[in-house]
């Protein structure tokens, strides 16, 4: 113990290269703990982001890329499937509800989404959260919208707002449907899912957009206004995917495998639960391969630090001397050295810790407007304690490489003040 | 007896030429003995034998009675810190420790020591404050400096105060006033020796400078005493 005293002092007294050194080392082990806190953040906010949806269903390719469109809004459908397809299996024996969805148009960067009014009954998030309404609520005319919470906020719109959807869904569009302008009727509250970052229409709203469209262009010399729209029937010749709720979960594979052999169109149903531990395998490659770089940080750090301990350790030959003439056995030479490494580690994983919550701190609202993950700050989870505890660990057992040479100098030399 | 050497051969690495070849050395309590040798003469050498910090090829060492040489290295070195004192030549002092911290180190890793200390004067600390005011040394003033800023005059000082702290049998001091001029060198001399009396303490003071010898009780040459002879002709100053 009084050794981890001196240890504490000699470390002090070097404050400048022993601040640097803490500094590479709380780097690392703030950079360690935060690609866990992403890795693990992110994974719970994929998983909150849908429940009680039964089978998502699309044209059939991947089950990832079907639950990363779909769900997630991420990526673009290759296909679409046919109304008539969405009817048919609507019908099918245990399904309960159905949800239209369609994409492919954006407005000043957000996604839109045509669906149904049943979207707001049936949609779950977080296990068991509906979506609750803000302001207003789900659409009453064709030309309607219902706007996430990150929209509104972000753009400033509040109810009765006018919007102009573009069409594509990229960022900036040069084709706009600004003929045909959508009235926001109703404002979500936040989840802290994609559905803050939606522009809900109805199917039929999203049909109207399109009606004097072919092709994916205006047809030249046909405009049809939204009025004249209005009177026309706008049911959807195709949908991009849907959403399926079964009133028996136990039937769940029995009407995924009828979906999949459906023979009239190739369609894909998947159990989102599933596919999302997919999505996971699929990742942890580069998973892995991050908190492997992440490890080779830390290593470097401490690294850094067996340098600079074994680099005094020549210039202190007459401090071992002294301690030995006062009494200190080989053995204590032995722990003042590897009490230092620990000092070292632990201080600099707890610098590492508190320089995590202030990139968070300031990190926090960046992330969540950029990727839409929301980083919640909370106290470091059993996982951290463990990544710490080796950190400190391996940082103290490093100390064992100059702990062992100041040992055997300090037995060579004895009480000789040599340099 | 204080220190008593029977037919000690000392070398540093096994195989190699000995150091130190000594038939015969007393020393008795409460004496003040100077050792002379040229440089290179095992002055140090001897002194670490004497510490206790290695082990004789041959023959026995005494200290206080006790046969060091037959004691395990753990035994030794608590041996060392509850009877010995050490002085030496220059870089006294751990330079992250405090002057405070400093003197009061053999407390830490001697428990008789420091309840001598506290026996004292209440506790180390106020034993150390003790023996710094009667070296000279206001600690008040210098508390707050690094020891490191420390004029090394001070420092040899500081030095005195951590050997005598909690009442060592013996002192050792080695090259004590080789860093310091020739004034500096009296006065240190004169503490050394002063403090040395007052607390009865033995001493055992090692230089190449002939010329201080005649300070103390006795003088003796460690080239007669040592029948190795060891000292490098032409190298003492
Ligand atoms: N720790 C050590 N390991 C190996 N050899 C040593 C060690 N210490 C001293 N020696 C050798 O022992 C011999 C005696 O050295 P020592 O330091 O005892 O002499 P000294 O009389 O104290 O000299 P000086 O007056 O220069 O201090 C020298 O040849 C020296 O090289
Ligand atoms: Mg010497």
């Amino acid at each position: 113990m009084a050794m981890v005293r001196l240890a504490l002092r000699s470390v002090f007294s070097r404050r400048v290269t022993a601040g640097l050194t803490l500094l590479a080392i709380a780097i690392s082990v703030a950079m360690l703990l935060g690609v866990e806190k992403v890795r693990r953040d992110a994974r719970g906010a994929f998983a909150n982001t849908i429940s009680g949806t039964d089978l998502v269903v699309g044209a059939r390719s991947g089950a990832i890329q079907l639950l990363l469109y779909s769900v997630f809004r991420i990526g673009n459908a290759t296909n679409n499937i046919s109304w008539e397809t969405y009817q048919d299996i609507g019908g099918f024996p245990r399904v309960l509800w159905t949800v239209p969805i369609s994409l492919g148009d954006s407005h000043r960067g957000f996604r839109v989404m045509g669906t149904s009014s049943a979207y707001f009954e049936h949609y779950r998030y977080a296990r068991t959260e509906t979506l609750q309404f803000g302001s207003g609520g789900p659409f009453v005319d064709v030309f309607d919208a219902v706007l996430g919470a990150e929209v509104a906020d972000r753009l400033g719109y509040a109810l009765e707002d006018r919007i102009i959807v573009s069409h594509g869904a990229g960022d900036v569009s040069f084709v706009e449907h600004d003929d045909k302008p959508f009235r926001v009727a109703g404002i979500l509250r936040p989840t802290g899912t994609p559905v803050d970052r939606t522009v809900h229409v109805s199917v039929q709203g999203f049909t109207a957009m399109h009606v004097d469209w072919m092709a994916g262009a205006p047809m030249p010399g046909l405009a049809i206004t939204a009025d004249e729209a209005r009177g026309m029937d706008l049911t959807p010749k195709t949908i991009t995917a849907f959403l399926v709720g079964l009133d028996r979960k136990i039937a769940i594979f029995d009407v995924q495998r009828r979906i999949n052999d459906y023979s009239e169109e190739p369609v894909l149903a998947i159990i989102p639960g599933v596919a999302l531990q997919e999505l996971w395998d699929l990742m942890s490659v580069a998973e892995n391969l991050l908190r492997f770089v992440s490890a080779m940080v830390v290593a470097t750090g401490l690294l850094g630090m067996l340098t600079v301990i074994l680099s005094s350790l020549e210039a202190r030959r007459r401090e071992m001397a002294v301690l030995r003439s006062v009494g200190a056995r080989p053995l204590h030479v032995f722990a003042l050295f590897m009490s230092e490494a620990m000092v070292f580690a632990l201080v600099g994983a707890a610098a590492g810790v508190v320089l995590l919550y202030v990139a968070l701190l300031v990190g926090q609202p960046i992330v969540a407007r950029e990727f839409g993950l929301h980083l919640p700050i909370a106290l470091p989870g059993p996982g951290d304690w463990w990544i710490i505890a080796a950190v400190v660990a391996a940082g103290t057992a490093a100390g064992a490489v100059p702990a062992i040479r100041a040992y055997r100098l300090s037995l060579a030399d004895g009480l000789s003040m040599r340099i | 007896m204080i220190v008593e050497i029977d037919r000690v051969r000392f070398a540093w690495k096994s195989g190699q030429r000995d150091i130190l070849d000594i038939t015969r050395l007393e020393i008795t309590a409460g004496e003040r003995v100077f050792i002379e040798g040229p440089s290179g003469s095992g002055k140090s050498t001897l002194f670490s034998l004497l510490g206790g910090v290695v082990r004789p090829r041959e023959g026995t060492v005494r200290v206080l009675q006790a046969d060091i040489s037959q004691m395990p290295a753990a035994r030794r070195d608590r041996f060392r810190a509850d009877h010995i004192g050490f002085v030496f030549q220059m870089f006294n002092l751990v330079p992250y420790l405090s002057m405070m911290d400093n003197v009061v180190l053999p407390c830490r890793f001697s428990h008789r020591r420091f309840e001598r200390a506290q026996t004292r004067s209440g506790s180390p600390e106020a034993e150390a404050r003790r023996l710094l005011v009667r070296l000279g040394l206001e600690p008040a003033e210098l508390l707050a400096r690094p020891v490191t800023e420390l004029s090394i005059g001070q420092q040899q000082r500081v030095a005195i105060a951590r050997a005598l702290i909690g009442a060592p049998e013996l002192i050792m001091a080695d090259e004590p006033t080789s860093a310091l001029d020739e004034g500096t060198r009296k006065r240190f001399l004169q503490v050394l020796s002063e403090q040395c009396d007052e607390a009865g303490v033995s001493l055992l003071f090692a230089s190449h400078d002939t010329r201080l010898g005649a300070l103390f009780d006795r003088r003796i040459s460690l080239d007669e005493l040592n029948r190795n002879g060891a000292g490098m002709p032409g190298q003492a100053p």
